[in-house]
């Protein structure tokens, strides 16, 4: 009997294996260098170019001409070899895999840490290296080490004001950010249900901060719901008894609004505790929190008032941006006073649009408050939608109330 | 394979934000990573790197995928890395652009003498020999041979 990376994967835990992928897939950012590995491999054509994608998502448009030659470079040669190319504009990388790419039981590959996103649709999805993505697209597949497995076992349903983020921060802080280096996560138990599939690429996407190589949800009923209308026929998986090295128990009704407080992912308290904290900047957005259900849950919670301090939003993707444009989302966004970036990373690495200067705090629905990652002097704190909306209207930190 | 050098002593949780900051990424000039590693740490230990050996905290590489973590770390002469752990993605990555990365619990003070050989699986520093499990057969092969990109195309 075997955990779900195991089962995909084909071995057990602890065994060597090469395997072929069925997605590889690089950003702008780490495919410049992966290209570079590329040519230096002299390695002829791809194997596998209809699995390789290339996703413009971390500095778009280009910031500068620098930049933007790179990004250049790396669009022909994408365009030459058959791969699939998304430009500037049409979104993040882990967002835009999930949106009817990636599959249950698939093998998916990132030149990018987030890539455990994807294990929200039951696939064993991982970030890895620029050279190694480069070998991938030499021979198509790569060596694994079958990872032990941790359960985050779950019940009941998230109430009042508590989201996904907020589990995901809070079961960040219980595994610290090396509980889970060189393992897996799964997340199981009948709390599952509950989550909606935006909810479940949150809850993967933190995966990695806790050292986490995939963070995998089984494909249920609502992954193949909403992976049909993409148009894909997919089964269930079926959870077998397993082995896990430990096992995490979270009561989703006990889950509250909470902060990570930097530099630290796992430095996490409620939100209740440091309420009134100044803030300079806010931002929604991420391959963490820049989905439909985000947009339109911060949207929910400003309620026709104006944000008091700069909200800077950026959506996911171009069908997040669409949907919300369609469904009046986005304008009232933009009538609140919110500024709205093209679909993308925006300012989480701090790269370009919305870098904070020396000494301002920027409250995030990102993943990460490393020093400096922001711009230099700069501090971030990680918080849900519902509390980033609330603070947005107060003006700085508050806890978002129960929803009428 | 023996690496040896003297010690830098860093703490748990090293970042690769912090090795490398995100404001640096965009060039083909390597050595512009070199001059600014550890710049958010301690903006005078760049200069410093050269003939080091790093011996870190538990969780060294964490965070984001960036290869120029690594790439950084070895343009500035560091010789290798010895961590108690260190987060996978960077681990991987070090070994496949040749640089040493040896999983070993110690202890030490900066500038000690550091030998290490990741085949046997031994750390010494000072007095001190540690032991410890060696790499994988393929990561030292990796590893031997330079990085990925040489045993790639040597195996051709």
């Amino acid at each position: 009997m075997s955990t779900l990376s195991e089962r995909i994967l084909g071995a057990p835990a602890g065994d060597y294996v090469d395997r072929q992928v069925d997605r590889a897939y690089v950003h702008d950012g780490t495919g410049v260098l992966t290209l570079e590995a590329w040519r230096a491999m002299e390695a002829g054509a791809p194997a596998s170019p209809g699995r390789c994608y290339v996703l413009f998502d971390h500095i778009v448009p280009a910031n500068n001409s620098v930049t933007a030659g790179l990004q250049h470079d790396l669009r022909v040669f994408a365009r030459q070899q058959g791969f699939h190319f998304t430009d500037v504009g049409e979104g993040i990388c882990h967002q835009l895999m999930g949106e009817g790419i990636a599959l249950p039981g698939e093998i998916v590959v990132g030149a990018d840490s987030h890539t455990c996103t994807l294990g929200a649709f039951g696939a064993f999805a991982t970030g890895v290296g620029a050279t190694d993505m480069a070998a991938i697209w030499a021979e198509g597949g790569t060596w694994f080490r079958v990872p032990e497995t941790i359960a985050i076992r779950m019940r009941g349903a998230l109430s009042g004001p508590a989201e996904a983020k907020d589990l995901a921060l809070t079961y960040a802080a219980r595994l610290s950010m090396d509980g889970a280096t060189y393992r897996s996560l799964e997340f199981v138990g009948e709390g599952v249900t509950s989550l909606s599939i935006d909810s479940r690429m949150t809850l993967s996407n933190l995966a990695v901060e806790t050292g986490a190589k995939a963070g995998l949800f089984y494909a249920d009923a609502s992954t193949c719901r909403y992976l049909g209308a993409y148009g894909h026929l997919v089964r269930p998986q079926e959870p077998e008894e397993c082995c896990y090295e430990r096992e995490l128990h979270f009561d989703l009704g006990e889950i509250v609004p909470v902060v990570a407080v930097p530099p630290r992912v796992d430095c996490v308290k409620p939100v209740a505790e440091m309420e009134g904290m100044p803030l300079d900047q806010v931002f929604v957005g991420t391959c963490t929190n820049g989905r439909f259900e985000d947009l339109s849950r911060f949207a929910a919670r400003i309620r026709g008032e104006k944000v008091k301090i700069r909200t800077i939003i950026a959506p996911a993707s171009r069908s997040v941006l669409a949907r919300a444009t369609e469904t009046g989302i986005l304008a009232t966004l933009v009538r609140a006073g919110c500024t709205i970036l093209p679909p993308g990373c925006g300012p989480c690495l701090g790269a370009h649009q919305g870098v904070l200067g020396e000494g301002e705090v920027c409250l995030s629905t990102a993943n990460r408050n490393f020093k400096n990652r922001m711009g230099v002097g700069g501090e971030i704190y990680l918080v849900s939608v519902a509390t980033a909306a609330a603070s947005a209207r107060a003006g700085f930190l508050a806890a978002p109330e129960d929803m009428p | 394979m023996k690496i040896e050098g003297r010690a830098l002593c860093l703490g748990p949780d090293i970042d690769t934000d912090v090795i490398i900051a995100g404001r640096y990424l965009r060039t083909r000039d390597r050595s512009e990573w070199a001059r600014h590693a550890f710049e958010d740490l301690d903006p005078s230990l760049a200069p410093r790197l050269e003939g080091t050996v790093i011996v870190a905290g538990k969780n060294f590489g964490c965070g984001s995928s960036r290869e120029q973590a690594a790439i950084a770390l070895r343009e500035a002469g560091v010789r290798g890395v010895i961590a108690p752990s260190f987060a996978r993605i960077f681990f991987r990555n070090a070994i496949n652009i040749g640089l040493p990365v040896i999983e070993c619990e110690c202890t030490c003070s900066d500038n000690e003498a550091v030998s290490a050989d990741p085949m046997a699986g031994t750390v010494t520093i000072g007095r001190h020999t540690y032991h410890t499990r060696p790499l994988s057969p393929r990561m030292l092969e990796i590893l031997s041979a330079g990085g990925l990109v040489a045993y790639w195309r040597g195996r051709r």
